[in-house]
This record gives C-alpha cells, structure tokens and sequence, in this order.
C-alpha cells in the first residue's frame, strides 16, 4: 500500500533527477485542468498562487473570511533557509541534518532533503515579492539563532514573521484572482472528497454563510488544510483550526500518517479557568534569558518574590547542566510537567512554573553600567537599566503577558506552563506529497512528511512554503500529465450525487440529536482526556483506558449534543458540531497510534520507555518507521508500516545532561 | 492582581441577515472573572443561550491573539473597546467592574454589510488588494534576496506599514467610513521597497479607484483611525498615499 517513490540515486541529487525526469503539462493543456486547493495559509496560499501562474485553473477554499486570515500568520519566531549569509558554516547538508536529528529520527531523508535545498529559494521569493524582513545597517537581510542551533540561519520579521510570509503568498493569491486564474471561496468549509473511478475528482463544500452544500469539480484536490492540535481543546491553534478535510479524505482511503506525533511548546501562558478557549505562546527566545525554577517545598503559596534564593529549584539547570534552560522543546515541557505533577507547581492552578528575568534584568544593568562607565550606582539604578535592555529585546512578548495576565513581568516573574502547539503527524504523503488516494495531495502541517517526532523551531514556515511554492508545481504536473484526456466531470455525475447524499445525512443526523449537552462542552471532556492520557507523557493503561473513554465520548454526543439553529443558515455550531466529531475519531486514532510506539521519542514521552535516569528512551531496532493508519471502519484501522532507511545520517541518542 | 468576579449588563445587537433591520437585546451576565478575555465572556453567554434553547450570538473570530484581524466588535463606540493598541479577543474583563452596561456592535459601514449579527462582510479589502496591492511577480523567477540591498530605515518603515491586519477598525472609526488607513498601510509597504518601484504609479491609482467603487467615504483627517488602530498603524501613511497619488495622476500614462 505504501510506495513513497523515492528517486534512485545520491541523497543530494534526487530532487535534481526528478524534476530533470517528472512528466510536464504544455501550456495549453493546464487552462483545461482544474486542480481544487483547499485552505489558504502558506501551503495554500502559496501553492494556489504558483498554479495560479502556471496556467492551471485554481480555486481555492477557506473557512475564514478572508484568505489572509489562515493560522499561519501568528507564527512568530522566523523561517530557517540555509543562505549561509553569516558565514558560519551553515550548508544545506547541516540544515538537513539538524531537521532530522531534531525530528528525533523518525523523518524521511529524502524529503528532508529536498526542504533543505528549497530553503533557500524561498527567501529569493518571498523577498522579491515585498515581505519586508529585518536588515541590517547595510541593508542586507539579517538572521539570528533559533531553537538552540549553532549557526544563525533564521530570518525574521520582528516577532511577526508568519504574518509577513502570508501577506505575501495572499498577495500572490489575490494577483492570480484578479487576473482570473484563482477563483477564491471564502467561509466555506470542505466537507467530503468525491470519489469518482477511485480518484480524488472533486470536493463538497458547505457555504457558512448561507448553509448550502456546493459540489465542486478538480482533476485533482490539494489539501492544505493545517494541523489538528485543537483536539486537545486547548491549544495554541486558532478556534477554527480542524481536522475535518483531512479527515475526511481519511475516510475515504488517505491513510493518516504518525497522529500520536504532537508538540507541546514549554512557554506558554497558564490556563487560568474553566472559561479559557485558547492558549498564548510566548516565544522560546526568552529561554535565551529567563530562569524556570519552582520552590523546593511543595505547595508553597508565597509570592515568587518572598522565596529566597536557597529555596527556589532551577531544575532544568538542576538536571541538565550542560543545556540548562535550553533544553529542546520536548525536554522542557516534560520536566515542568513533572515538577507540577509532583506537586511543586506555582500560582492558583498550581499549574504553572516561573520563568524568572530577575536575574537577567541585574546582569544586563551591570553590562550597561560598565558600558556607561558611571561609578557608585545604586542597585535601583542597575535595575532600572537592565529593565531597559530586557525591554529591547523583549518588550513585545512582555506587553502581551500584562495584558492577558494583568501581571508586570518586569517586576513579577512570569508564570508558564507548555501547552500543544504544533502536530507532526498528518495524512501519509509520497515524495511527491501524493496520499495513498490518485490525485489528492496533502502539504504543509496537514501532511506527515517532513518533521519526523519534533519539529524544529523556525520549521513550519519553511516546510508549508516549500510545499506550495516549489514542490507542488513539479510534482502535480507528473499526474496531471496523464490527465489531460479526461474531459471536466460534470458535478451531476453519481459520484458527486452520492458524496452530496452523504454530507446531508451526517448534517441531517447531527441536527436530530437535539439532545442536551453543548458541542462545546464535548470538545472540553475530549481534550481532558487527550491531555491527561496522550499529551506529554503516555503509558498503556492510561492509552487503554483514554480510548475507551473517547469511545463512550462518542456515543454520549452522537446521542445527547444540542445544537441550537437550523441548517440552511449561518451555523457556527453545527459547523463546530462536525469539527468535534471528527476530532473524537481522531482522538481515539492517536491513542491507538501511541499504544502502538512503545517507545519515547521526541515529542512523546512513553513512560515504559525510559532510562534509569527517566529520561527518553527511543527504540530504534522496533520503531524505526512511519505508522500509517489505514481506515477499515468504525473504530478500525489497519497498521501499515514505512520502514525508515538512513542512507546519510546515523542515528544516535539525544543527550543534554 | 487581584481577581474578581462580577455581574454585567449587555446591549448586543442581534441581526438575522443583510436584509434584516436589525435590534437590541439584553443580556444580563453574572459570574463574571477579570481573568476572562472579552470573547471568552461572549462564549460563556452563548453556552447558556445554546442551553436555554437561544440563538447564540455570532461573531467572527479565530486566533485569538491578535493578528489574523477577523475579531471586530464595536464596543461601547469604540472599535476593539477601551484598551490602546488592541485588539477585542486580547481585551480583558479586567477592563470591567461590577454592575458595568456594555453596548457591543458590529462594525457600521455601508461597504462592510451585515451578514449576521456581530459579523460583517469585509471581503471589499479583498477587492482592493486585488487592485493591486501586489508586487507581480512569478514563483521562481526571483533573483538572490541579498542582491539588492535596501535601507534599514526603509525596511522598519514597510514593516511598520505591512504590520496591518486587515481587521476594518479604522474604517469603523471613521465618521466616513473611509478606507484610507489600510490602504494607505498597503500602498506605504510597497511603495517603500525598490521591488514595489515598477508597478508603483499604476499600482495607487487603481486601489483607490476600487476603493472608491466599494463605497468607502472620504478622509477628512480627524485621526479616528490611527487612535484605534490595534497595530498602530501611523496616519503619516495616508500622508503619504495622498503623495504617491498625485505624482501617479500627474506622470503617469493614461
């Protein structure tokens, strides 16, 4: 079932030899194929964009108002390319190797690679089309380090990049609408692939303004449709991000590739109740800076700044000499997890550790006293300096903190827990980003392909662009080149008929529930039970007892969920009703996926897999493969399994003690 | 910071459709935490509407932190509410205390047409960008980014203009309703960078001849927008699409 049609030949000039080989499509042949796109943020945006200008007739699909508004654009941190501008030895090779190591081993070499290579061209591309990144005096672009790599390869806009690499790709996009290659659909949502011959031929979209169900052709459908981290309920995703295209295109054979994969990001801010919707990253650079520590007594409910020094535990400091606070993203997030399990969590959830710049503010106001070269300051005075340079660098992460917490993080430690931010797991994808179903392709965060068990920082931008600027353009050409004899399907075609038929039942079905309880309210129980037992750390019994859980879950809400309106209308519930069952299917999917792995890697702690110290331990001689999730029913999946061979790199275990 | 809880009374409008005249209604909201952010009390008031049997109120919204732009509520005349340079889903019922009245609006324009209660349609920014707020350039042909230096001045001052998200505020501010401010941030981005150079005059014309089919009023200059703007972006962009404009209508090729 699994071909991932890798080319023969050296690591370094697969990507070469394909695309000197791929089929191509002549000019006059693209205007005749349709080729549907469904989501708009930078796999999107940008694939829609570059078809768009190929010739190919593009329509594209978003649930939001505008395409502009797709998640990508609250990514913060940068882009990585390997430009080596810096002239620090940065090289395709090192940004290939970094990717891999950090996914942990568990990515494809090849696609990898081929990111690697790319990188660079979509810097070219995104600077030529006005993404104003940060420069220097000279008016060249400028990089900083990221996510603990030793060479500086990232580029950034302020804390803003997502939103400037968006902005350019909806620019793209906009230019190919107006010239009539694109044609846009905002506030629709997909809910079904058609199946025509056993091809992807098309989608049926509902239109959430007016409630009515569209049937749309494509010789071929790209979903670009993001991650599922909102099954957690609480995550740093936005409120609409959802699992239902890929979902749904799942169900109809594209097998789901590695969904227990998730990241959970170490700075976020706290939940502070019942009421919280969502979850606010803080960017990691202030673990550049801060100091996490916890009191040493358990339950001590003195303000942070009434513990003495003697009393506070810097544990990652503690037990990671060697990285201390800059320990990869997984490895933070569980031991601040396992401080609060233990009891020694802070604030009143006592679900938080502090991330403390006391200690920064006082060295950068020595740093600036010595600069100024003044004698006989007084420690108000150093402080009040080091603020200065605190606020330099971080002033707009700060201002965000006080204004969700109300709290001055100058005067105040801040108050942190990790939260999930990120997933690495999505449908299986070849190396051309083709699913197991003919003609239906998957980039950016919804495919599996590129991240392994982690993702680096400053990975997802450049992974999602990759895609939809200059992977897509080759690879759809070597299918759509044998496409060019099939004639548009009309959407009155049976296959189309029968989709429709579909899509109605299941919206007829949810909406003759009329049962008691809020969708809301079943996406909250289903993100309890993700987080307690297949968040940051997992063992069998807990798996077990999750799946059964969700099943009941599953039950109860098919049985009991009140969603209040009528169907041919605007209704953000039953558009929400479908969203939630589609994550409880796959909330029970990731469970079974992560009962399978017994082994910690990356992201996911596997409590039977550990060392005697307790820290991660990977199984390289049982789980060195992709999991690809075939679906056979309900509650029924087939394992497939893509070995993952290791031409190039050797891999080894991660150590930062 | 010390939390609290308290009880609020809200004036929301409520609007089935674009053809729909539209109405008040009054919410009375207790149990209210400071913690809360603006939205999350919208969502524990639509929970209880859903149990009552209600329609719940819609309102566009999605990441919940800032930047995507779709959130827009005006709140007791003010688009985004009381707290500078914000948007409503990062304002806090901290902003709040007991016993307040909220009144909570959608954003009033003739070319941002209601189409449900709090939501408005805002694609006429889609259009203008359409226009040409674009650089027209194909994937692929791009030359090394580091080819073409440019100004650190220059490149803070695009940045500071392609900070906008697009969110309409400025428009609801305006007694206007003019679209000045975001089309003045989208001309400023480009038209500062030596990529922006050739499409440059051709470009301003065409934007604002859109924007004007959309709708949109007049900019007197009262400043409304940049006072509520959630980026900040600066009036002085406006100032300069006004340059930009008639140097395109008095050089440039008809």
């Amino acid at each position: 079932m699994l071909d991932a049609k890798i080319p023969a030949g050296p690591l370094d000039d697969k990507w070469t030899d394909y695309k000197g080989h791929c089929k191509l499509v002549n000019p006059a042949n693209k205007r005749k194929l349709e080729i549907i796109i469904v989501g708009t943020g930078l796999a999107g945006a940008s694939a829609a964009a570059s078809l768009g200008e190929l010739g190919y007739k593009v329509k594209a699909f978003c649930f939001q108002d505008s395409p502009r508004r797709a998640h990508s654009i609250a990514a913060q941190g940068g882009i990585n390319a390997a430009k080596n501008y810096q002239n620090d030895g940065d090289s395709v090779f090192r940004l290939f190797y970094d990717t891999i190591k950090g996914g942990d081993y568990r990515a494809r070499e090849s696609n990898v690679h081929r990111l690697a290579e790319v990188s660079a061209n979509i810097i070219d591309q995104c600077v030529a089309q006005g993404v104003p990144f940060a420069r220097e005096y000279g008016g060249m672009l400028s990089n900083r380090s990221f996510g603990g790599t030793q060479v500086q390869r990232t580029f950034y806009a302020a804390g803003q990049t997502g939103q400037q690499l968006l902005i350019g790709a909806y620019q793209a996009l906009e230019r190919q609408v107006a010239l009539g290659n694109v044609k846009m659909y905002t506030r629709h949502e997909m809910l079904e692939v058609v199946m025509i011959d056993g091809k992807a031929r098309g989608i049926i979209a509902r239109n959430l303004v007016n409630g009515e169900l569209e049937k749309h052709f494509g010789h071929a459908v790209l979903l670009c449709t993001g991650g599922y981290g909102n099954v957690f309920y609480l995550s740093t995703n936005a409120m609409g991000s959802n699992v239902t295209a890929a979902w749904k295109a799942h169900k109809q054979g594209a097998a789901f590739a590695n969904p227990c994969f998730t990241q959970i990001h170490p700075t976020c801010i706290p939940v502070s109740g019942d009421h919280q919707s969502k979850l606010t990253l803080m960017s990691e650079s202030l673990r550049n800076d801060g100091r996490i520590w916890v009191p040493k007594k358990q339950g001590d409910n003195r303000k942070a700044t009434d513990i003495p020094e003697e009393e506070r535990d810097y544990y990652l400091e503690r037990r990671y000499p060697a990285f201390g606070n800059l320990v990869p993203r997984d490895v933070a997030s569980r031991a601040a997890k396992e401080r609060c399990d233990a009891g020694y969590g802070v604030g009143t959830s006592k679900q938080a550790v502090y991330l403390d710049f006391a200690a920064a503010i006082e060295r950068y106001g020595k740093t600036e006293v010595g600069k100024l070269g003044k004698d006989n300051v007084s420690q108000e005075e150093v402080i009040e300096l080091g603020k200065e340079v605190v606020k330099e660098k971080y002033g707009n992460l700060f201002d965000m903190y006080e204004k969700i917490t109300g709290e001055n993080p100058y005067e105040v430690a801040m108050r942190i827990y990790p939260a999930v931010h990120y997933t690495m797991g999505g449908l299986w994808v070849d190396y051309e980003l083709q699913t197991t179903v003919p003609g239906l392709y998957c980039l950016g965060e919804a495919n599996f392909s590129d991240h392994g068990a982690n993702r680096l920082g400053a990975s997802a931008l450049m992974q999602g662009l990759a895609d939809g600027y200059f992977v897509i353009p080759y690879t759809i050409g070597n299918y759509l080149a044998d496409e060019i004899y099939s004639k548009a399907i009309s959407t009155d075609h049976p296959g189309f008929a029968q989709a429709e038929k579909e899509v109605r039942d299941r919206i007829n079905k949810l909406m003759s529930i009329k049962g008691k309880q809020t969708v809301e309210s079943f996406h909250k129980r289903l993100g309890k039970i993700m987080w307690d037992k297949c968040g940051m750390a997992r063992n069998e019994e807990g798996l077990t007892q999750a799946i059964a859980e969700i099943q009941a879950l599953k039950k109860e809400f098919w049985s009991d969920v009140k969603i209040p309106g009528s169907i041919n209308e605007m209704n953000p519930e039953l558009d929400k009703a479908g969203r939630v069952a589609d994550f409880i299917e796959l909330g029970e999917l990731m469970c079974k996926d992560a009962l399978d792995r017994n082994e910690s890697c990356g992201g996911h702690f596997r409590e039977e897999s550990q060392t005697p110290e307790g820290e991660a331990m990977r199984d390289d001689a049982n789980y060195m493969y992709v999991s690809a999730w075939e679906f056979k029913g309900e509650s029924d999946w087939e394992l497939h399994k893509e070995p993952l061979l290791y031409d190039v790199v050797k891999p080894s275990q991660r150590n930062y003690k | 910071m010390e939390h609290y809880n308290m009880s609020l009374h809200l004036k929301v409008w409520r609007q089935n459709n674009s053809r729909d005249k539209g109405h008040f209604e009054n919410y009375k909201v207790d149990g209210i935490s400071s913690e809360m952010s603006f939205l999350e009390m919208f969502d524990v008031l639509n929970e209880r509407l859903i149990t009552e049997g209600k329609e719940p109120i819609a309102f566009d919204h999605d990441c919940r932190e800032g930047i995507c732009g779709m959130c827009s509520m005006y709140i007791n005349g003010k688009p985004h509410g009381p707290w500078k340079s914000n948007t409503v889903c990062q304002l806090h019922m901290r902003a709040y205390k007991d016993g307040d009245t909220i009144v909570v609006e959608p954003w009033r324009a003739n070319a941002f047409p209601v189409i449900k209660d709090l939501m408005v349609d805002r694609s006429a920014f889609d259009r203008i960008v359409q226009a040409g707020g674009y650089i027209s350039v194909n994937t692929g042909n791009a030359v090394d980014g580091n080819s073409l230096p440019i100004e650190k001045d220059k490149a803070d001052a695009s940045f500071a203009a392609a900070m906008c998200i697009g969110c309409g505020a400025c428009v609801a501010a305006c007694k206007n309703s003019s679209a000045m401010l975001f089309l003045s941030a989208k001309v400023a981005h480009l038209a500062l960078l030596p990529q922006g150079e050739p499409e440059r005059k051709k470009r301003v014309v065409s934007m604002v001849a859109q924007m004007d089919k959309e709708g949109f009023g007049a900019c007197t200059n009262t400043g409304a927008c940049e006072a509520t703007c959630p980026k900040d972006i600066s009036l002085s962009n406006i100032a300069r699409l006004n340059q930009e404009y008639l140097i395109a209508s008095l050089t440039a090729d008809k």
